[in-house]
C-alpha cells in the first residue's frame, strides 16, 4: 500500500516536472500506446482508424516542418504519399516486397522526387511556391494514373504487407499499428531535434528575415531545399505505411485535395507546435467519419466549416491549448467576447437600418420637392404649349374665316 | 602604403533611364574609418546595396581585401568578411537578442547542416555572441526577444550581429537613423570604441556623428564622388559646400 | 502521320489555350492586383458551364441561354467576393488557400445536390453546329472555331482595356502597387469588386462556350484550374499578355503531347514501353514545361514590372 503511494507520489513529481509541451505528448501517446487495449472491447475498426491517424499524423508532422519551419507552403504533399505508396506496391507486385528493400525505396524515390522538383520549386517564394507544388503534385497524380501495368486510375492491390525479416509479421494487425506508433514516435523525436539544431536555426531565421540571415552569410537555396528533400522523404514513410495498412494504393493517394486536407490538419491542429498536426489530423478523421455517418454530401459541410475555421480560428487547436494555458482563454472571457460581439453586431445593425433610414428620407426630402418641381415646370409648359397651339389654331381658324369672307364679300360685289 | 580594403573601380547603375550610380571609384584603407555623406537621393542607399552584393552594378568592379567580389552574392561576401548593418532595422523578431548574435558567429563556425545538437546549447557559439554584446553593451538585454527591444537598442543589436562576423569591413548604413539623441550619443561612443580596430565605413546624414568618427570622408552627389579627404578638408571644399553643405557651414 | 491531323489537334490545342486563357486571365488579375489566392476560380468556369445548361434547359436555345448564364455567373461571382472572399485580403496565403479550398469543397458537392452526379449534356447551337472545310478532304467544326474567334476577341479587348482606359490604369497600377493608389485616393474596394467579377465572368464565359462540347460534371473546374496555374506560372503573375502567350502554349503542347507523343516514342522504342512512357510522359508534358520555363525564368515570361 505505501509502496503504490510511493510510486503514485514520484510519477506525479515527475509530471510537474515535465514541461507543458511533453505533458501534452505523453497525454497523446499514452492513450494512442493502450489503444489496442480498448480495442479489444470495442472493436478492431478502432485500430484501423488509430493506424491511420497516425499514418496521417506523420505527413501532417512532415508539411508542418515545412510550413511552419521552413516557411514554404507546400500544396503537392500528398504527391509524397502516393509515391511512397506506389514504390513499395510496386516492388511488392513483383515479388520484392521485403522491409529491406521497400522501406527504402518508399524513401528514397520520395527524397528524388523532391529533389528534382524543390530544386526548381523552391527558387521561388509565396504563391509561386504554392502553385509549382500544386501542379508537380498534380504531375504525379496524372502519371500514375497512366501507369498501365500496375492499376493506373483502378489503383494497384498489392499481394501482401511487406515481408519484415522473411516474415508475415506485419500482418497481426497489433504488431502493425505498434510499428505505426513507433515510426510516429521517432518522427516526433527527429522533429523535436531538428528544430533545435543548427539547421533548424537557420530556417527558422530564414523564415523570420531572409535579407539579415543572407548578410551575415546564410544562402537561403541551399537549406531550403534539404528542408523540402527532408519533408518529402518523411512522408514517403507515411506512404510505406499507408500502402501497407489497406494493402492497396491508387493515384486517389495523390490527388491535390488530398494535399487540401494535409494542409487542413497542420492548420487544424495549429502550426507552431509538434502536437498540433497529430492532434490535427485525430480530429479530421474522427470529423470525416463522423460527418459521413450523417450524409454523404459531407463535403457540403465540411466547406463552410473550413471557411468559418480560417477567419475565426487562430492558430487552430494548439492555439486555443496555448492561450488556454496563458490564462487568455476561459469562461469568463469567451462569455464576455460573446456578448460584447452579439452587442456590437446588433449595434452594427441598428447603425445600418438607421442610415438607411436617413437615406431613403433624404432620397424622399430630396425627390419629392424635385418631382413636385419638374411636374409643375412640365404643366406650365404643357399649358404654355397648348395655348400656343390653341393660339396657333385659333389664329388660323381666323384667318381662314377671314379669306373666306374676304372672298364671299368679293364674289357678292362682282 | 596602407592596404586598400574596399576597392570600386567606374561602378555604374541605372533603374531604367535613371542613373544613380555614375562611374564611381572609391578606396577603403585598412583600419580607417571613412564616411560617405551626400545629400538625398544622391545614390548612397544604392551604393551600399552594390557593396554588400544585394544589387549588381551595371559596369565595373569591386575588390575587397584583393578579391574581385563583383559577382559574388550577399552570403559570399559575408563570409569573406563584409559585414553590415541596415538602415531600416533588420533583425530577427522572434529570436532573442543572444541567438541574433549566436546566429552570425554560426555562419562562420563550421557547418550549419548538423540536424541533432540542440544549436542553442553551443557554449562556444554563446560566448562569442556575448563578448560582441558585451562591446556594444547590451548584454543585460540577451534572454530578451529582439523585437520586444527599443529601436536604439536594436540599433546597438545589429552593430553587434556585424562584429560578430569578424568582420574585415564594417559596412554600416545611416546607424543613428531614427535614434534620439540620447542613443544617438550612445551609438557614437560604441563606434568611436571600435575606431582603429575595425575599418569603416559610414554613410550618414548626422554631421556632427561624421565629423567625431570619421578619418576621411567622401562626398557623393547625383552618383558621383565630387570630393575625399579629411573633414576638415571637404568642411572646406567649395564644390561640396556649394552642393551639400551650404554655405554657412 | 498525316498533316491534316496534325492541323486538327493544332487547332484543337488553340482552342483548348483560347479557353485556358479566359480562365487564367481573371486569375492573374485577381493575383496581381490584390495578391489574393484564389482556389474557388476553377467553380466559377464549373458553375458557368451548369448555369448555360440549367438556362438551356429553360429556354431551349443556346445563345438565350449564354446571354442568360453570363450575367447570372458575374452575379454569382460578386456574391461569393462580398459573401466570403472580401475578408480573407488581409490573410496570409495559407488561410487564403484553405478557405478557398473549403469552398471548392462546398460548391462542387453542393452542385452534385442540385444537379446530380451523372454528367450533363448539351447540344450544339443550330447556326454553329456546321463544319468548315480547312485544306483537301479536312473539315473542321464551326463551333471550335467560334470559340478560337471568341477567345481572341476577348484577348484583344482586355489589351485595349488594360493599356488604354483609365479603369485599366489603374487595374495595371494596383498590379504594381494596391497600398500606393489606395494612397491617391482611389476606392481600392471598389476596384477590388470590379476586378474580381470580371475575372469570374471570363471563366463563366468559358464555361458557357464549353458546356456543348463537353461533359458538364462536378469537379470539372478543378483540372482546368490547375493548367490556370501552370499558365500563371508560365506567364508571369498579373500579366495578362504572359496569361495569353502561355495558355496557347499550354494548349497546343498538351494537345499535341496527347496526341502524338506515344506514335513518336514508337519510332524509336519497341512499341511496349512506348504505350506506357507514351501517355505518362504526355501527362507530364505540360508540367516540365513549367518546370523548364522557371529554371530559366524563376518570374515567369512576362513578370509584372515593379512587383515586390
Amino acid at each position: 500500500m505505501l509502496a503504490s503511494v510511493r510510486i503514485a507520489g514520484l510519477a506525479a513529481a515527475q509530471w510537474q516536472a515535465l514541461a507543458f509541451e511533453e505533458r501534452l505528448a505523453t497525454g497523446l501517446f499514452l492513450p494512442l500506446a493502450l489503444l489496442p487495449v480498448a480495442a479489444q472491447v470495442l472493436g478492431g475498426y478502432l485500430l484501423v482508424i488509430g493506424e491511420r491517424a497516425m499514418i496521417l499524423g506523420i505527413a501532417a508532422l512532415s508539411l508542418q516542418f515545412l510550413i511552419g519551419v521552413a516557411g514554404l507552403i507546400s500544396f503537392g504533399h500528398a504527391a509524397f504519399l502516393g509515391i511512397g505508396a506506389y514504390a513499395a506496391g510496386i516492388l511488392a507486385s513483383h515479388g520484392y516486397g521485403t522491409l529491406a528493400l521497400a522501406l527504402p525505396a518508399a524513401i528514397l524515390s520520395c527524397a528524388l522526387f523532391a529533389l528534382l522538383t524543390g530544386s526548381i520549386a523552391v527558387r521561388t517564394r509565396g504563391v509561386y511556391f504554392i502553385m509549382i507544388t500544386l501542379a508537380f503534385g498534380q504531375m504525379a497524380f496524372f502519371v500514375a494514373t497512366s501507369l498501365a501495368p500496375y492499376g493506373g486510375d483502378d489503383g494497384l492491390t498489392w499481394p501482401s504487407r511487406t515481408l519484415a525479416f522473411g516474415t508475415r509479421v506485419l500482418k497481426t494487425e497489433t504488431v502493425f499499428y505498434y510499428v505505426a506508433l513507433a515510426s510516429l514516435g521517432g518522427v516526433y523525436v527527429l522533429m523535436g531535434r531538428l528544430v533545435g539544431s543548427r539547421f533548424g536555426r537557420v530556417l527558422r531565421g530564414l523564415t523570420d528575415n531572409e535579407r539579415r540571415m543572407e548578410a551575415i552569410g546564410f544562402a537561403p537555396y541551399p537549406y531550403r531545399l534539404a528542408a523540402y528533400v527532408m519533408a518529402g522523404a518523411t512522408c514517403g514513410l507515411a506512404g510505406f505505411l499507408l500502402g501497407n495498412e489497406v494493402e492497396f494504393v491508387s493515384p486517389a493517394y495523390m490527388h491535390w485535395q488530398r494535399s487540401g486536407e494535409l494542409i487542413l490538419m497542420v492548420l487544424l491542429g495549429g502550426s507552431g507546435t509538434r502536437y498540433g498536426p497529430i492532434v490535427g489530423a485525430i480530429v479530421y478523421l474522427l470529423l470525416e467519419e463522423s460527418l459521413a455517418r450523417f450524409t454523404e454530401h459531407w463535403k457540403v459541410i465540411l466547406g463552410p466549416l473550413l471557411v468559418v475555421l480560417v477567419l475565426f480560428g487562430r492558430g487552430g487547436i494548439a492555439g486555443i491549448v496555448e492561450r488556454w494555458r496563458l490564462g487568455e482563454l476561459s469562461l469568463v472571457t469567451l462569455w464576455a467576447a460573446s456578448t460584447t460581439a452579439a452587442r456590437t453586431q446588433r449595434e452594427r445593425v441598428m447603425r445600418g437600418l438607421r442610415r438607411a433610414e436617413a437615406m431613403g428620407a433624404g432620397v424622399l426630402d430630396r425627390t419629392i420637392p424635385r418631382a413636385k418641381a419638374s411636374a409643375a415646370a412640365f404643366a406650365a409648359r404643357w399649358r404654355q404649349c397648348t395655348m400656343s397651339v390653341g393660339e396657333a389654331v385659333v389664329s388660323l381658324v381666323l384667318s381662314v374665316e377671314r379669306s373666306i369672307s374676304t372672298a364671299i364679300a368679293r364674289w357678292r360685289r362682282r | 602604403m596602407t592596404k586598400a580594403v574596399l576597392r570600386l573601380n567606374g561602378i555604374e547603375r541605372s533603374f531604367a533611364a535613371l542613373k544613380v550610380t555614375d562611374c564611381l571609384s572609391l578606396d577603403v584603407l585598412e583600419g580607417e574609418t571613412h564616411a560617405i555623406i551626400g545629400p538625398n537621393g544622391a545614390g548612397k542607399t544604392t551604393l551600399i546595396h552594390q557593396i554588400s552584393g544585394a544589387l549588381a552594378p551595371d559596369a565595373g568592379r569591386i575588390h575587397f581585401d584583393g578579391r574581385d567580389v563583383t559577382d559574388l552574392p550577399m552570403p559570399a561576401r559575408a563570409h569573406l568578411g563584409l559585414a553590415r548593418t541596415f538602415q531600416k532595422t533588420h533583425v530577427l523578431p522572434s529570436f532573442t537578442v543572444l541567438e541574433n548574435v549566436a546566429l552570425a558567429v554560426q555562419a562562420r563556425a563550421g557547418s550549419s547542416f548538423r540536424f541533432w545538437r540542440a544549436a542553442a546549447a553551443e557554449a562556444q557559439l554563446n560566448a562569442a555572441a556575448m563578448a560582441a554584446l558585451a562591446t556594444v553593451g547590451i548584454s543585460q538585454r540577451a534572454p530578451i526577444r529582439a523585437g520586444a527591444l527599443s529601436h536604439g537598442e536594436k540599433r546597438l543589436l545589429e552593430v553587434a550581429i556585424a562584429l560578430a562576423q569578424a568582420p574585415k569591413l564594417l559596412l554600416l548604413d545611416e546607424p543613428m537613423a531614427g535614434a534620439g539623441a540620447q542613443e544617438t550619443h550612445r551609438l557614437v561612443e560604441t563606434l568611436g570604441g571600435l575606431k582603429g580596430r575595425y575599418t569603416i565605413v559610414l554613410v550618414e546624414h548626422d554631421m556632427q556623428a561624421v565629423f567625431a568618427l570619421a578619418d576621411r570622408v567622401s562626398v557623393l552627389v547625383e552618383g558621383r564622388i565630387i570630393a575625399t579627404g579629411t573633414p576638415q578638408a571637404v568642411r572646406d571644399d567649395a564644390a561640396v559646400r556649394a552642393a551639400y553643405l551650404g554655405d554657412a557651414a | 502521320m498525316p498533316t491534316s491531323l496534325i492541323l486538327v489537334q493544332l487547332f484543337n490545342g488553340l482552342q483548348f489555350g483560347v479557353l485556358l486563357f479566359l480562365v487564367a486571365a481573371g486569375l492573374t488579375l485577381v493575383f496581381g492586383v490584390m495578391d489574393f489566392i484564389n482556389l474557388a476560380h476553377g467553380v466559377q468556369y464549373m458553375l458557368g458551364a451548369y448555369l448555360a445548361v440549367a438556362f438551356y434547359r429553360l429556354t431551349g436555345s443556346f445563345f438565350a441561354a449564354a446571354a442568360l448564364a453570363l450575367p447570372a455567373s458575374l452575379l454569382f461571382g460578386l456574391v461569393l467576393e462580398v459573401v466570403v472572399l472580401r475578408r480573407l485580403y488581409a490573410r496570409d496565403h495559407l488561410e487564403q488557400v484553405l478557405a478557398t479550398f473549403g469552398v471548392i469543397l462546398f460548391l462542387n458537392q453542393g452542385v452534385k445536390i442540385v444537379w446530380g452526379a451523372a454528367p450533363l449534356n448539351m447540344g450544339l447551337p443550330e447556326l454553329l453546329s456546321g463544319s468548315v472545310p480547312l485544306i483537301e478532304g479536312l473539315r473542321y467544326p464551326v463551333y471550335r472555331f467560334a470559340i478560337i474567334g471568341v477567345g481572341l476577341a476577348v484577348a484583344g479587348g482586355l489589351y485595349v482595356f488594360v493599356n488604354h482606359t483609365r479603369l485599366g490604369m489603374l487595374v495595371r497600377a494596383g498590379a504594381s502597387n494596391a497600398a500606393m493608389i489606395s494612397a491617391l485616393g482611389v476606392d481600392i474596394k471598389r476596384l477590388f469588386t470590379i476586378v474580381f467579377g470580371f475575372g469570374a465572368m471570363l471563366a463563366g464565359l468559358a464555361g458557357i462556350m464549353v458546356a456543348p462540347i463537353l461533359s458538364v460534371e462536378p469537379g470539372m473546374g478543378d483540372q482546368v484550374l490547375i493548367l490556370a496555374f501552370v499558365v500563371i506560372v508560365i506567364g508571369g503573375i498579373g500579366s495578362i499578355r504572359g496569361a495569353f502567350v502561355a495558355a496557347l502554349l499550354v494548349g497546343v503542347i498538351d494537345t499535341l503531347g496527347r496526341s502524338f507523343l506515344t506514335d513518336a516514342l514508337r519510332l524509336v522504342l519497341p512499341p511496349s514501353p512506348a504505350r506506357v512512357i507514351g501517355p505518362a510522359l504526355a501527362s507530364m508534358a505540360i508540367y516540365l514545361l513549367m518546370a523548364a520555363i522557371l529554371a530559366l525564368r524563376p518570374a515567369g515570361l512576362f513578370p509584372a514590372k515593379g512587383r515586390a
